[in-house]
């Protein structure tokens, strides 16, 4: 099969970089950014044009499945003029001068939509200018596609201009004008897959198949509960394990745990399977350090009592206490979730080495600067001594948003004075993993007595990830954001509370985080409030969601929304898409003539993208409960890679499943009580969906994020469509407690 | 020293018998297709045929492999153009990538022994190979358009 350069240059960057290292042949640390050559123009580090014309463009975000490296690379050569099929793909290093490279938030095409299409703009107008001087005529008469500036039918190749626009000084971003959007052919469309070829056959590169000459591989035994401490350790057993080289004790991390390593022991083997048998070798005394207290049983029952009591207010719009004391008719529900791991298929791993004083780490990692300020942190060195190479991402949902691993490795390599690579095993993954926040709600509803909704309460205690950084034992108005503050709601009184719940393990974002269990709650009690009125949950989604309008601070009842990061006017909450995306899956699943099939109806509104599920459950031959089918719609503004879109969102379903019927991690004495697949379940082949119907509504806005807004209302739509099959109503996170899947 | 084939070439490997074909392949012939996942054949992402069946190679030890012949990702095809690889790439299967090999794996397999599958069989086979990212749809709809299938 005939495959692009661009497939194959793309695919196979990281196996050169690799490669190069694996012969052995570097012996000094590669600079950042160093594999970009210096000929031809480059005004700035995204873009190449190359004096024989071959256009290079990095790829500054991770690749993790979201299709980044075929989305953006896209759009920069769209705006630069370039073919995107001759393109030349590098992955970027770490750097600082690429802004924000945290792979998070689904932030990667609407946070730098306009920055990145600057920086190819800046480029062609670079090569324009070059092209108006040969041709002496103004830039304004030009234009550039096809990998040339073109003059009516006459035409010069980029070859022709890239020396002397690299002579020309480079245009202040202000001054530069991107196209307009009609002007950009290749976007907004199926983009193929630049990864795609390699990944078949078996030679693309994730972080375990880096290869460094003389490398150990470390294993560690961290200790079980976070905080815990090394009291004593014998390592005679595991350095008698052929292949075992070193036993290391690890530093040991002090609260806030921020990303720092966990401490322990690490054994340091040649080989991975040595590795791991020294480390089960290992006689540990652990002192299991205060948070040995943490039962995640008793601490739900804690939360259960907290939410029964008035928390902080978050939102408040009327007075929502008096409408529930007049209320016709009181409807409460308690909702829990609780915490979930992120298992990605790669666990955890960095390989890093020291080069003259410089730690050179490559790593599947989604925050590579992250990884710099860690390494340099645990190393005490300035971060100039250090470099982060990108590998492709096995997975990562937000575990490698956060380095600890990464700096595992930089200290152990300069300890060993080999190059390490850090492997966590799935266990490892399991145990030692920044689990997404707990979470119990109490949602409380008045109905008048013409049935009408007149107030709606809603308590939430969650974990929050502030807790890593400064203790913090309540959500921000960041995580409040998620689902709760941000909610439109047309009910006359409306008050949000927030309680308190400590945390007493690593908390950290998992794949669209907090609103997966704001979602779940809402999105169920909609559906109850449905049913205790008599209504159509379609029509009563709609009827609490109000009219098409775009909604204030002021009807929220809050002061501010940080609205991910985003201006407000830009992205305000606009109830008219999401009314546009639950009628379109209601319409596509033939919701209203659904007699006969048990659906349920769910819709939110996450990372500025409007997304609405319906599912379809069965009895299974066992008399298990079954999804069988799921419809999807969503509006996430322009879209450059439509066909990335869809597969996040089937795939979004799947892990939104996967929650739903078999999510949580517990936790006794501290210590996590899964530890592989056969107790932290995940969906698989024969449990999944005969048919997932992605839809994209089109509104034409700017661009949305894509990776994480597909999960949140996939729980709550299974949820309601068991209600409809069983009237047994879930209110608690995974299915498979209550036996029924 | 344990002999045996892999992707066709004679191999003479002076490793513990016990050492799991996945860690051979991985850390001492450099074939780094095959990939750990779990350790515990709960995900099937090391899945490799030893003959013409497959095997988790994360919990089969070198020694079963005497005298046998190992295919890897690296060895299904010589360029790449399997019926499921194409099948694959037509399809844009893979998210992350990472479970991939092993999912291929298992459904040549199951190719081999069944070509025209029926979906419970695909169902059935594929069972052991877990998806985070969740591209099950689509490896499904890839596995009958590579047997010729039609794909609903």
């Amino acid at each position: 099969m005939p495959f692009s350069r661009r497939e194959f240059v793309g695919g196979l960057f990281i196996s050169v970089a690799a490669g190069r290292v694996f012969a052995g042949e570097s012996s000094k640390a590669s600079a950042p950014a160093a594999s970009q050559p210096a000929q031809g123009l480059k005004p700035n580090l995204f873009v190449h044009v190359a004096s024989d014309g071959q256009v290079t463009i990095a790829c500054h975000r991770s690749e993790m499945g979201q299709g980044v490296r075929s989305t953006l690379p896209v759009l920069l050569a769209d705006e630069l003029g370039a073919d995107p099929k001759r393109i030349r793909i590098i992955q970027g290093d770490g750097d600082k001068r690429y802004g924000d490279q945290n792979t998070d938030g689904s932030s990667s095409v609407r946070s730098h939509y306009t920055e990145l299409r600057k920086a190819a703009a800046t480029a062609r107008e670079l090569l324009m200018a070059a092209a108006a001087k040969q041709l002496g005529v103004s830039p304004s008469k030009l234009s550039a596609h096809d990998d040339a500036v073109w003059h009516g039918s006459k035409s010069i190749p980029f070859a022709k201009l890239a020396d002397a626009a690299a002579k020309l000084p480079v245009p202040k971003p202000e001054a530069v004008k991107l196209r307009p959007e009609s002007e950009l052919k290749h976007c907004f469309q199926d983009l193929p897959s630049v990864d795609a070829r390699p990944i078949v056959m078996g030679a693309a590169q994730f972080g375990a198949d880096v290869r460094l000459p003389g490398m150990l591989i470390a294993v560690i035994a961290r200790p079980p509960v976070v905080g815990g401490k090394v009291r004593s350790f014998d390592a005679k057993a595991a350095l008698a394990v052929k292949g075992v080289k070193r036993v290391l004790k690890m530093p040991e991390p002090t609260a806030p745990w921020k990303f720092q390593p966990w401490g322990g022991v690490a054994v340091l083997a040649d080989n991975t399977w040595a590795a791991m048998r020294g480390r089960n070798a290992l006689q540990i005394d652990w002192d299991p350090g205060p948070n040995a207290v943490y039962d995640s049983e008793q601490y739900a029952k804690q939360l259960s009592a907290t939410v029964h009591e008035p928390g902080k207010v978050a939102r408040n719009t009327g007075d929502a206490e008096a409408a529930l004391g007049k209320a016709a008719r009181v409807v409460e529900a308690e909702y829990h979730v609780p915490h979930l791991a992120h298992v990605p298929m790669e666990p955890p791993v960095a390989i890093a080495r020291m080069v003259d004083g410089v730690c050179e780490a490559w790593a599947s990692t989604q925050n590579p600067q992250a990884a710099r300020t860690e390494m340099a942190r645990v190393l005490g060195v300035d971060e100039e001594k250090t470099i982060c190479h990108v590998t492709l991402l096995g997975g990562a949902f937000g575990r490698k948003s956060k380095p600890d691993f990464v700096s595992e490795a930089a200290w152990l390599c300069r300890e060993a004075g080999v190059p390490v690579r850090v492997q966590f095993t799935r266990e490892d993954d399991l145990r030692h993993d920044f689990y997404n926040a707990v979470n119990t709600q109490l949602l409380t509803a008045a109905l008048d007595a013409d049935g009408k909704v007149s107030a709606w309460r809603q308590r939430t205690a969650l974990s929050p990830i502030g807790s890593l950084f400064t203790g913090a034992d309540q959500a921000s108005a960041n995580d409040l954001q998620q689902g709760v503050t941000d909610l439109p709601l047309a009910i006359p009184n409306v008050r949000a509370e927030t309680c308190k719940a400590p945390a007493y393990v690593r908390v950290g974002w998992l794949r669209s985080v907090y609103n997966i269990f704001h979602a779940f709650a809402a999105g169920s009690f909609m559906d109850e409030l449905a049913h205790a009125r008599g209504k159509d949950p379609h029509e009563n989604l709609l009827e609490l969601l109000g009219p098409a309008r775009i909604v204030t601070l002021q009807e929220l009842g809050i002061e501010k929304l940080p609205n991910y990061g985003t201006p407000l006017d830009e992205h305000p909450i606009d109830t008219g898409r999401m009314r546009a995306v639950i009628d379109q899956a209601a319409k596509m699943s033939g919701f209203a003539d659904r007699k006969g099939r048990a659906l349920g109806i769910a819709a939110h509104r996450s990372f500025l993208t409007y997304v609405a599920a319906v599912a379809s459950v069965v009895r299974d031959s066992r008399g298990k409960i079954a999804v069988d089918e799921v419809w999807l719609a969503y509006d996430a503004g322009l879209v450059v890679n439509t066909e990335r879109a869809r597969s996040q969102m089937e795939g979004a379903v799947i892990f939104g499943m996967s929650h739903a019927f078999y999510g949580g991690a517990t936790m006794k004495n501290g210590a996590t009580e899964q530890s592989n697949f056969h107790d932290y379940r995940l969906i698989r082949m024969p449990q999944a969906p005969r048919r997932i119907h992605v839809a994209q509504v089109k509104s034409g806005k700017p661009p949305c994020g894509i990776g994480e807004p597909g999960v949140p209302p996939i729980a709550p739509a299974i949820a309601n469509a068991i209600f409809a099959l069983t009237g047994q109503r879930i209110r608690e996170l995974p299915l498979v407690r209550a036996g029924i899947v | 020293m344990i002999s045996l084939t892999v992707n066709g070439v004679p191999h003479e490997l002076d490793v513990d018998p016990e050492m799991p074909i996945l860690w051979a392949l991985r850390d001492v012939l450099n074939l780094t297709g095959t990939k750990y996942g779990c350790g515990q054949a709960l995900c099937g992402a090391c899945t490799v045929h030893l003959d013409n069946e497959t095997v988790r190679s994360c919990c089969t030890p070198i020694a079963r492999a005497r005298g046998r012949a190992v295919t890897t990702i690296e060895g299904l095809s010589p360029d790449g153009n399997h019926p499921l690889q194409k099948a694959w790439c037509d399809l844009n299967v893979p998210q992350c990538g990472f479970c991939q090999a092993g999912q291929i794996m298992t459904a040549a397999a199951l190719l081999a022994q069944i070509p025209k599958p029926s979906d419970e069989e695909i169902d059935r086979s594929m069972a052991g190979n877990l998806c985070r990212c969740g591209t099950y749809t689509r490896i499904r709809a890839a596995v009958k358009r590579a047997a010729g299938l039609p794909e609903e």
